[in-house]
């Protein structure tokens, strides 16, 4: 029997040590499963390709200065809601949150590993898709202030569907999460505003796709790439999406 | 402490009152649905009790969780991991949360998790998450472990390792609560046992306690037919009771000690009596857990 020292020597270590391990964790269990990975890089990534090469699907000269953002958009979507939803819900089904909850992590360590293990996510879903559509041929009107509305934007897209995210995978079923955080993705990705333009939505819809998260977002990302500046009414959609979603969030989020 | 609003409401710990002190190990006994994890998970700070007053090391374990956290241990009934870490992966991962950690790989080693280190949790059989279980409640170096079932579903191997490991903290200076349906668990593994049944503690004390608190033990005495049992149990001490179920075969109800012996003996010589057998039953745990609640534990 090897000899182990049993006596007790309680204590905490330092927060930045509990959140980076907790931040690796979360990275290495999204990387390792195969269904977050074809939501977060594998959808986004055959849209910009297929979408590129054909006129069918939008009908521009220019195909990739409307898909291109789109596809940044979608891809701040598939972490912060689909896939951040999934996770956290099995979470809490298998008791995971409980049971580091009672660890020095605490909850808002395990909050905080999640906003970091997304934000790191996104900069590569960035890096991978935008590089991807830059080696495609896109070449954005406004680069630099597409970039940094990308940043502004995501983050305030982030904080809205990570909110409403965290609100289904805290209030409803494992599988009910999983099913509706799945189709929720297809129907933005199609008809959200996300993807194609407001103006291949039918007329009628219109007004309500701009209300949308998922339409102020891929319209403001798509403005800010080609005027550098998403415009102020999309930046006000946003940032109250965020503030209700967040606060639904906190208000009925139920870790067991 | 209750679940649920109006009808469907559940109390499920009711007026439970106990005290566990420093270095010792307190079972909680009790049938399923005693309300043992509730018990436990409101002394971990899981839930508030609507009434009453819980301190744990001095602190309140909702208010001053933050405190507490790194000083107590938790090994919950199910659950805790994520499907698709392997075993040792979690352990690490626990061990980074704290500040002074035991070794993880000497700690696989004592627990017999080397077979199983690299392999998923979706995949580990109902003992070998039993055991990650008890290593995440403990990796952390905590002065007080909170155990819930520890050994439910363990081989009988597996149940003796880990009743030498809860030994082993406690030679440490560990304090651990833990709950069990097992009368033998508690009976060799504790000091302290408190019985708890809808809610309530209905009994508490040391294991030999609980025991002697008792009702009367048995002896079992085979001898020739018709002796005079009335005579006999006037021998006895006041309330002793003597009865021939079968021919020969007497059953005799009473305290037993050395000097009873000695009387019984002493009569049989008396009258001429030969003993074939003489048996002498001790009351368990189990006894008298039937005799409190007078219901099967499991
Ligand atoms: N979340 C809950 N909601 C409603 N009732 C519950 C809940 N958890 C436990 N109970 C009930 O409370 C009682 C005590 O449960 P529990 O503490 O789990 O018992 P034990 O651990 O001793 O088996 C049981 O009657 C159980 O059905
Ligand atoms: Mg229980």
């Amino acid at each position: 029997m090897t000899s182990l020292d049993l006596s007790p020597a309680p204590g905490a270590a330092s927060r930045a040590r509990r959140l980076r391990a907790q931040t690796a964790m979360e990275l290495r269990l999204t990387v390792r499963n195969g269904e977050q990975m074809v939501v977060t890089f594998v959808i986004p990534l055959l849209l910009l390709i297929v979408g590129s090469r054909s006129d069918r699907f939008i009908d521009s000269d220019r195909p990739l200065d409307v898909l291109a953002p789109g596809v940044l958009g979608l891809a701040i979507v598939s972490t912060s809601f689909t896939s951040l939803a999934i996770a956290t819900a099995f979470e809490r089904r298998y008791g995971v949150l409980k049971r580091l909850g009672a660890t020095p992590l605490s909850r808002s360590g395990l909050l905080g590993g999640k906003v970091g293990a997304v934000a790191i996510l996104q900069v590569a879903q960035f890096a991978v898709l935008g590089g991807l559509a830059v080696a495609l041929g896109w070449r954005p009107e406004e680069p630099v202030a597409g970039v940094v509305w990308l940043l502004v934007l995501g983050l305030l897209g982030t904080i809205a569907f990570g909110g409403l995210g965290l609100l289904l995978a805290g209030t409803l079923r494992a599988e009910a999460t999983l099913a509706l955080a799945n189709l929720i993705y297809v129907l933005l990705l199609v008809g959200g505003g996300l993807l194609l333009p407001l103006d291949r939505h039918p007329e009628a819809a219109r007004g309500l796709v701009t209300l949308l998260p998922s339409g102020a977002l891929g319209e403001g990302l798509r403005e800010a790439f080609a005027t550098g500046s998403p415009g102020t009414f999309v930046v006000v959609v946003l940032a109250v999406w965020a503030v209700v979603a967040a606060a639904a969030a906190g208000r009925w989020f139920r870790w067991e | 402490m209750h679940y649920g609003r109006g009808d469907g409401q559940v109390r499920a710990v009711d007026g439970l009152s106990l005290q566990v002190a420093p270095g010792t190990v307190t079972a909680i006994l009790g049938p399923n649905g005693a309300g043992k994890t509730t018990t436990i998970e409101t002394c971990e700070g899981f839930r508030r009790p609507q009434s009453g007053q819980v301190r744990v090391l001095g602190l309140d374990p909702v208010g001053d969780a933050e405190e507490l956290r790194p000083r107590v241990g938790v090994m919950l009934q199910s659950g805790g991991a994520w499907l698709g870490v392997r075993a040792g992966e979690m352990l690490r991962h626990m061990a980074s949360l704290y500040a002074h950690p035991m070794p993880v790989e000497p700690l696989v080693e004592r627990l017999g998790m080397t077979s199983f280190a690299r392999t998923t949790y979706r995949r580990l059989s109902g003992g070998q998450k039993q055991r990650l279980s008890l290593a995440m409640a403990i990796v952390g170096r905590p002065e007080l472990v909170f155990l819930d079932e520890p050994t439910a579903g363990l081989d009988p191997q597996s149940r003796r390792a880990t009743w030498d490991l809860v030994d082993e903290l406690r030679r440490h200076g560990v304090t651990t609560v833990l709950t069990t349906h097992y009368m033998d668990e508690a009976q060799q593994l504790s000091d302290f046992v408190h019985i708890i049944d809808a809610g309530r503690v209905i009994a508490s004390g040391t294991p030999t306690e609980l025991v002697a608190d008792g009702a009367q033990n048995t002896i079992r005495l085979r001898t020739r037919a018709g002796l005079d049992t009335d005579s006999l149990a006037k021998e006895l001490p006041a309330g002793a009771t003597v009865a021939e179920p079968e021919p020969g075969h007497y059953v005799l109800t009473t305290g037993v000690d050395p000097a009873v012996l000695h009387r019984l003996t002493g009569w049989c010589a008396a009258h001429d009596v030969l003993v074939d057998s003489v048996l002498v039953e001790h009351q368990t745990l189990e006894d008298r857990f039937l005799e409190l609640t007078g219901r099967e534990l499991r």
